[in-house]
């Protein structure tokens, strides 16, 4: 799995980190920002759901072998 | 219940008007029952005679709230109005709610930093003093107790007060101000409302330019100072959407929420056997009572919305509760259910104008509802529940009183 966000798109709701703590985090300006090591979406299952919830879709989710 | 017999065609021919009174004051009106039947876009007849689409669909609903083609600047020609009162302000400036990107981009920016996740639970502490001392003296002076006017406006009147760094000892002002700008009753008040926040936030600002303080708009006041970056009509503009947004809206959560709560006991019940539901239960309840129930846009360009095209000019407006009501993201909608997944409704919008207070709403409601609840077990109504007043449908939907015994 590889998570990219679209630094352009997001508007700094949250919902990301909201969702998936162990995954997603604001940073100081309150924009997103995967925590590192965590690019791989470590193994969270919510990921996805945190990629659903961006009231812009400026996650996306992608199923990379290896 | 919706009625699955209704037509589209015979809804399409017989617009609905919207918005309309709830009859109770958690669930849509039953005369809403032919748009929860015409997914995901239907007609309807606004104040002024005017039609105007109304998305009824979940799916596209966050779909269309996230399309640039549909705008929120309340002055541009045509913008609908569900109210005379939104219409005789329709031409004054509205920060954040009423700018389009990328002007919008720019403006929440500069508060952003305020309102994250972060910064919510940093002020939870906070957040559980104000609500205890307010339940301290409540409960001093009672039972009975008006829960508005002790409690759910109180709450977060000080709360705002305190991240803006505006003086609590002038509350009486602005909530009345606030309450004349959302619900009139006449256009005049809503435009003398506006006019006297606006002139009160700017004397604040400017003594704020002599001697900033701690708050929001004391560090806007420096970087205004510092950067220039925007003028004293557009620092006022941020004031009044930041102060009014940020405790009307809370007030009627907490107050309808408390409402909602005591008319499902087992619900109440399940909650306080499981505190560790209350984050769910405040979505379920966010999701339930759509409190923002019509949410406004103006298409801007011809957009096709499977298989329908809005027109260019055509005003589009968005019913939260209805479409938090569809059945096919959730089950049997009008049921409270702490157990569905609620997450995805739109009662905070969604988009670019998703509402920037969100967290520090969730983190209120949670602390005053289980605050509440712990304090008073034996809470409930001191009236019928049917003569208790609430807000007519043509503002943000909550309890005008709430009478409560413990």
């Amino acid at each position: 799995m590889h998570i990219d966000i679209d630094k352009d798109s997001c508007m700094g709701a949250g919902q990301c980190a909201l969702t998936a703590p162990d995954v997603f985090a604001q940073d100081d300006d309150g924009y997103s920002t995967v925590l590192p090591g965590r690019e791989d979406g470590g193994g969270s299952a919510l990921v996805r759901e945190a990629a659903r919830a961006c009231p812009v879709g400026a996650i996306s989710v992608s199923e990379r072998a290896g | 219940m919706t009625d699955t017999d209704t037509t589209t065609d015979a809804n399409a021919t017989r617009p609905v008007a919207f918005p309309q009174d709830r009859t109770c004051p958690y669930h849509p009106p039953a005369a809403y029952d032919p748009l929860r039947a015409t997914r995901p876009l239907a007609r309807i007849t606004l104040f002024d005679g005017r039609p105007a689409w109304l998305v009824t669909g979940h799916a596209t609903a966050r779909r269309l709230l996230a399309d640039p083609r549909l705008s929120t600047d309340r002055t541009r020609d045509g913008f609908p109005a569900t109210s005379a009162r939104l219409a005789a302000v329709r031409s004054r400036r509205t920060a954040l709610l009423g700018v389009d990107d990328p002007e919008h981009r720019a403006q929440r920016k500069l508060v952003l930093p305020e309102f994250t996740l972060k910064r919510a639970a940093a002020l939870r502490p906070r957040i559980q003093r104000i609500v205890d001392e307010r339940l301290d003296a409540m409960i001093e002076q009672g039972p009975p107790a008006e829960l508005v006017s002790a409690f759910a406006l109180p709450v977060p009147s000080m709360v705002i007060c305190a991240l803006l760094g505006i003086p609590y000892a002038d509350h009486d002002f602005f909530e009345e101000q606030s309450r004349r700008l959302l619900r009139g009753p006449r256009p005049a008040d809503t435009q003398d409302a506006r006019d006297r926040l606006e002139a009160y936030l700017g004397e604040l600002i400017d003594r704020k330019r002599h001697s900033p303080g701690e708050g929001l708009l004391d560090d806007l006041v420096r970087k205004q100072v510092a950067e220039g970056e925007f003028d004293r009509d557009q620092l006022i503009a941020f004031a009044v959407i930041l102060l009014v947004a940020g405790h009307e809206t809370t007030a009627n959560m907490i107050s309808l929420g408390t409402f909602t709560l005591l008319g499902h006991p087992r619900r109440l019940a399940e909650l306080r056997a499981d505190p560790s539901l209350l984050p769910d239960a405040v979505e379920e309840l966010m999701r339930v009572l759509s409190i923002a129930d019509g949410l406004l846009r103006l298409a801007t360009e011809d957009i096709d919305v499977d298989g329908t095209t809005v027109r260019a000019g055509e005003g589009v407006v968005f019913s939260t509760s209805v479409i938090n009501r569809d059945e096919t993201v959730y089950p049997d909608p009008d049921a409270l259910d702490w157990h569905r997944p609620a997450r995805h409704h739109v009662a905070f919008g969604f988009g670019i104008h998703q509402c920037l207070g969100q967290n520090l709403a969730r983190a209120e409601l949670e602390i005053a509802l289980r605050t509440l609840f712990d304090r008073l077990p034996t809470l409930r109504l001191a009236a019928p529940p049917q003569e208790i007043p609430f807000k007519p449908g043509d503002t943000i939907q909550g309890m005008l009183e709430l009478p409560v015994a413990w």
